[in-house]
Parts: structure tokens; C-alpha cells; sequence
């Protein structure tokens, strides 16, 4: 009797798992195709039959993509644009929560609503007005004009986050760290850092992430090609001469390696970041 | 605003302790109140600063341009043309437009709600798997969710590709009639459904994730008492996980909707730059107006309705996000 219950519930698990198994092999074909394509030599990309596994495998797609015009250009570009958006809206991200967080002022009730209305803005609504009030400002074709942009998209949701996770800290450990004679900064960095880091953490995922995929704003703003960034170059791939699916393949890979590392590095923390947000109050 | 500004009694749970230390820390903070008061101030102002630059005005601009004649020639002496509602009534009287809104209505309709549909399921097989399973699962999806967009879309391209795409080659296989050479961009039906796709399975992870995360904090006990009462699976996600997890839902419904309303790069870029007026959605056609044909002023009319037209449609989320905002 127990024995067929537990085979049962063996049974049952099995199923959900092949279930699972089957999920997982459909949400991952498209990027197991783009990389097995990205490895596999021209004639058995352009078969009849396709090809499931890249036999014999060629690094020569890869080659062919770094060595395209304005590679290392705009790999330079984008990893200038993700390093400052990253570092600037962590800083000023900080000192709005620390605000919002943990003191009472007027207005603050005010400016939580702009912080979650503002998410409401479709910005692909905000790219006329911005493009002629950069073009008059003499920033388009500037990566400043780009990253300044990028940090607005980025800022609200780096404030709400890491806003979260400061009211989550118990104010008597602050305070405690206090009357152990520790300064307000002092216990600041020891108590409130250490604990918001999972924070800093995902927000800076995050600003990564928005600011390494982006690609509207940074195609309409930047019209030299030694000045745009890796996404803007990929998407003039197809125009150059046809479609070359290989070397294509192999700069998708390319491009899609550094958000992808990222964000294996820490996706736990970012589900818990966002319900942390989202549920509280 | 619910609490008075400036003071501390907005912390309710104050044990005997805290409040010991709290007149400790008034003396020894007596001086610096002055610039207690002003250094939250401070503290925003950057934020503030930058998102009044980049969000603030800009909204306003576009207001002001969609009220304009604001054409290449406008840009160049800097100056738009006041010109009231006309375009406005353009807009209105275009019958390009009411296709466009409809298929963009449309559009976002059919990929949220599949979005979220298969993020729940997804969510709720994350809860039955072993952990191997789940690990695996979790990881798949974080891959995709980390695929840009600009990939997702070339991907998309390839494996629809109408020679040599992998697609075509298994429909065939599977006997599903005969896609051989069948090209999906062809007709725009079919062509919307490899965008939709790609839409879809780039949003997935994001509400799947999401929803598993706020599963695992139902209470087990809840669904146990309920399987012992004899409430089938159905139910117990009818009438216990879901009210649960609602705020959840809409907060996901709500931001799936302003992100498809919204959808551009997947028909700019599966298109190769140059949709076909078949294609045009929302923020197509706003940017094609605006950019291709120089008709800035137009484009942001078109910009304007958009965006009243998503804020009527998240209502909702916006009224619960406001109550968050006063609630704290």
C-alpha cells in the first residue's frame, strides 16, 4: 500500500521532470542554434537539411567577425557606455534611496510617485523630443548624449531596489553600531553596506543589462560608425552584403556573452530584488 | 502624504531600547538638525536632477512639438509653428492611424496574455520539479532573459530563414503540411506570429521567474489544508495561490503591457530597418513619421497618444502604485 503510493509520487515526479526537460530543450533551441550556427563551416549552414550539431567545428565565423570594419570600435564603445552607467547610477541610485529610506522630508511621498510613474513612460515616446534636444546641445554622435539617457531609464528602478533593501535593515543595528561610539559614517559603511550589497549587486546587473542591450536610442543618436555600439553595428550586418549567417551567428554570441555572464552570476538575487519591491507594502 | 514631514514618528515599532538610544542620538544631534534637514535634499538631487533633464522636460517638449509644425526646416531654424489640435485632428482622421492602434491593441493583447500564461505555467511546473530540474529550468531561462534583443531578432530571422531555415525544415517533418520555401514575412499574419514569438519568448523568464519566486512564499500549509479538503489543483490556484500572488499578477500584467505596447525594435530590425506599412505599430509609425519623413511635430502627436493610451490601460497599476507610494 505505502510501496504504491511512493511509486506513484516517483511516478509523478518523473513526469514533471521530463516535462521540465521538455520546457527547458524548447526555451533554449533558439540560442543553441545561434551557437551551434556561430560553429559550423558555410556549406553545412546553407544545407537542405539542416545541420543539429556543428561537425566538423570551425572557429572561422569568429574570425570573421572580429576582423569586420569597426569591431573593436564599438566593443570599445559599449564597454565605455556600461562602465559609466553602471558606475553613476550605482552612486546616485545610493544617495536617493538613502534619502527615501531613511529619512522623512517633504516631498518624499511626491517623489516615490515620480519613481514608479516614470517607469509608465514608453521611452520610445521620448525619442523625438530627446534627439532635437540633444542635436541642439551639440551631443549627438557623443557617447555622453547616449549615456545620459541610459541612466534615466536605469536610475528609477536602482532607486526602488536598493530603497528596498535599506528599509529591510533593522534601524537598531545602525543604531547600536552607534552607541558602540562608532560616527554615523563609520557605522554606515561597516553595518548598512555589507547588508545592501546583494543590492548593489543586482541594480548594477541591471544597469549593465539595460545599458549593453539597448538599441533604438543608441541607433538614432550615434550615426558615425566608429561610434556605435555593439548592437547598432550587428544590426547593419544584414545590409553590408546579404545575410551571412555564420559570421552573423558569431557576433550574436559575441554580443550576447557579457550580459549572459552577469547575469548567471547573481540571477537569484535579482527575482528576490524585484519581489522585494514589488510586494513590500 | 500620510506622514508629517520632518519627523521621526513615522517608525512605528519602536521597542524601549531603540527609544533610549533614540534621545541619546537628539542630544548628540542637536547642531547638525540643520543639516539633517536639508541633506535628504541633497542626497536626491542628482537623481532628481537627471531624470527632471532627460524625462521631465523632454515630456513636456513632446507635448509642446505635438501642438507644432516642426518639420526639417523647424530644426534647423529651431523654431516650431503653433498649429493648435491639427495635428491632432490628422491623426484622428487618418485611417491609417485606427489600423494601427487596432493592430497594436491587438498585438500587445495576444503577447501578454500568452506571456503570462506560459510564465504561470512554467512558474507553477518550477514548484513540482526535483531540484536537478529546477536548477537546469532556471538556468535556461536566465539565458534567454540575458539575450538581447538585437540577437533575440537575428536568431528569430534564422531559424525562419525561408531556404534554409530549421523551421520550415521541421514543420515539414513533423507533417504539418508542406512549409518548404514558405516565406513568414510574406503575409503580415504570418509574419506577426515570428514577431510575437520572439517577443514572447524573450518576456517569459522575466514573469516566470518572477511568479515562482512569489509561489514560493504561498504558505504550504494553505494548499495542504485545501488538498485535504479535496480541492482539486485548479482550485487551489483559483481560489488560493492566485488571490495570494494578485498583486503580483498585476504588477507583471501591467508592466508586460507598457513593454509590448511599446514593442519596436523586433518589427524595426525583422524587417531589416524597413517595415512595410503592414507592420507599422504604434511606435513604428511614430518613429517613421518622425525620422524618416521629417514630420516631428506629427510623430509627436502619435507619441502623445500613445502614451495616454497606455496610461489608460495600466490604470490600475497605476492607482495601486500610487497607494504604495503614500503608503510609506
Amino acid at each position: 500500500m505505502n510501496r504504491a503510493i511512493a511509486n506513484r509520487k516517483v511516478a509523478s515526479r518523473l513526469g514533471w521532470n521530463a516535462l521540465g526537460l521538455l520546457v527547458f530543450a524548447i526555451m533554449i533551441f533558439p540560442v543553441y542554434w545561434m551557437v551551434s550556427t556561430a560553429f559550423k563551416e558555410g556549406q553545412n549552414i546553407l544545407s537542405d537539411t539542416p545541420q543539429f550539431f556543428p561537425t566538423p567545428a570551425t572557429l572561422s565565423n569568429f574570425d570573421d567577425a572580429i576582423h569586420r570594419e569597426y569591431f573593436w570600435d564599438v566593443v570599445k564603445n559599449s564597454l565605455i557606455i556600461v562602465t559609466v552607467v553602471v558606475a553613476v547610477s550605482l552612486v546616485i541610485g545610493f544617495l536617493a534611496a538613502l534619502a527615501l529610506a531613511k529619512f522623512r522630508f517633504y516631498g518624499r511621498g511626491l517623489f516615490i510617485i515620480v519613481i514608479l510613474g516614470v517607469q509608465m513612460i514608453p521611452l520610445n515616446a521620448l525619442i523625438i523630443p530627446l534627439y532635437i534636444q540633444l542635436s541642439r546641445a551639440g551631443l549627438t554622435n557623443e557617447l555622453s548624449g547616449v549615456i545620459i539617457t541610459y541612466l534615466t531609464f536605469v536610475l528609477p528602478f536602482t532607486v526602488w531596489t536598493l530603497r528596498g533593501f535599506m528599509l529591510g535593515i533593522p534601524r537598531d543595528l545602525e543604531e547600536a553600531a552607534m552607541v558602540d561610539g562608532s560616527t554615523r559614517f563609520g557605522a554606515f559603511v561597516r553595518i548598512l553596506l555589507p547588508l545592501i550589497a546583494p543590492g548593489l549587486v543586482a541594480t548594477s546587473i541591471f544597469a549593465f543589462v539595460v545599458a549593453w542591450n539597448e538599441f533604438l536610442i543608441a541607433y538614432v543618436f550615434l550615426n558615425d560608425p566608429e561610434k556605435q555600439t555593439l548592437n547598432v553595428w550587428l544590426a547593419g550586418f544584414t545590409t553590408m552584403r546579404g545575410t551571412d549567417w555564420g559570421p552573423l551567428m558569431a557576433a550574436a554570441t559575441l554580443t550576447a556573452l557579457p550580459p549572459l555572464i552577469f547575469f548567471l552570476l547573481i540571477h537569484r538575487r535579482i527575482g528576490f530584488g524585484l519581489t522585494a519591491g514589488a510586494v513590500r507594502g | 502624504m500620510s506622514q508629517a514631514p520632518g519627523g521621526e514618528a513615522g517608525f512605528p515599532a519602536m521597542t524601549a531600547t531603540a527609544a533610549g538610544s533614540q534621545i541619546r542620538r537628539r542630544r548628540r544631534s542637536l547642531g547638525a538638525s540643520a543639516f539633517r534637514a536639508f541633506s535628504p535634499y541633497l542626497l536626491l538631487a542628482p537623481a532628481a536632477l537627471i531624470v527632471i533633464a532627460v524625462l521631465g522636460y523632454p515630456l513636456y517638449f513632446l507635448t509642446r512639438l505635438s501642438f507644432e509644425q516642426f518639420g526639417l526646416a523647424e530644426l534647423i531654424t529651431r523654431k516650431g509653428t503653433w498649429v493648435g489640435l491639427d495635428n491632432y485632428s490628422r491623426i484622428f482622421h487618418d485611417h491609417q492611424f485606427w489600423t494601427v492602434l487596432l493592430r497594436t491593441v491587438i498585438f500587445t493583447a495576444v503577447t501578454v496574455g500568452l506571456t503570462m500564461v506560459f510564465g504561470t505555467l512554467i512558474a507553477l511546473l518550477l514548484v513540482k520539479l526535483g531540484r536537478f530540474m529546477r536548477l537546469l529550468l532556471t538556468s535556461g531561462l536566465v539565458l534567454v532573459w540575458a539575450t538581447p534583443v538585437l540577437v533575440a531578432v537575428n536568431i528569430f530571422r534564422w531559424m525562419v530563414d525561408y531556404e534554409f531555415g530549421v523551421l520550415n525544415w521541421t514543420l515539414t517533418k513533423l507533417h504539418l503540411g508542406d512549409f518548404l520555401n514558405k516565406d513568414w514575412f510574406a503575409d503580415p499574419k504570418t509574419g506577426f506570429v515570428v514577431i510575437s514569438a520572439c517577443v514572447i519568448w524573450g518576456a517569459i523568464p522575466f514573469v516566470a521567474i518572477t511568479i515562482y519566486a512569489g509561489l514560493s512564499q504561498v504558505p504550504a500549509e494553505l494548499v495542504e489544508a485545501a488538498e485535504i479538503d479535496g480541492a482539486r489543483r485548479w482550485q487551489v490556484f483559483k481560489d488560493i495561490t492566485f488571490p495570494l500572488l494578485l498583486p503580483i499578477f498585476v504588477i507583471l500584467t501591467s508592466l508586460s503591457i507598457i513593454w509590448d505596447f511599446q514593442v519596436f525594435n523586433q518589427v524595426w530590425l525583422m524587417r531589416g530597418s524597413e517595415p512595410e506599412e503592414d507592420y507599422w505599430i504604434m511606435s513604428v509609425y511614430s518613429f517613421v513619421e518622425a525620422f524618416k519623413l521629417g514630420e516631428y511635430g506629427f510623430g509627436a502627436a502619435i507619441a502623445v497618444v500613445m502614451v495616454c493610451t497606455l496610461f489608460l490601460a495600466t490604470f490600475v497599476y497605476l492607482r495601486q502604485m500610487v497607494r504604495m507610494g503614500e503608503a510609506r
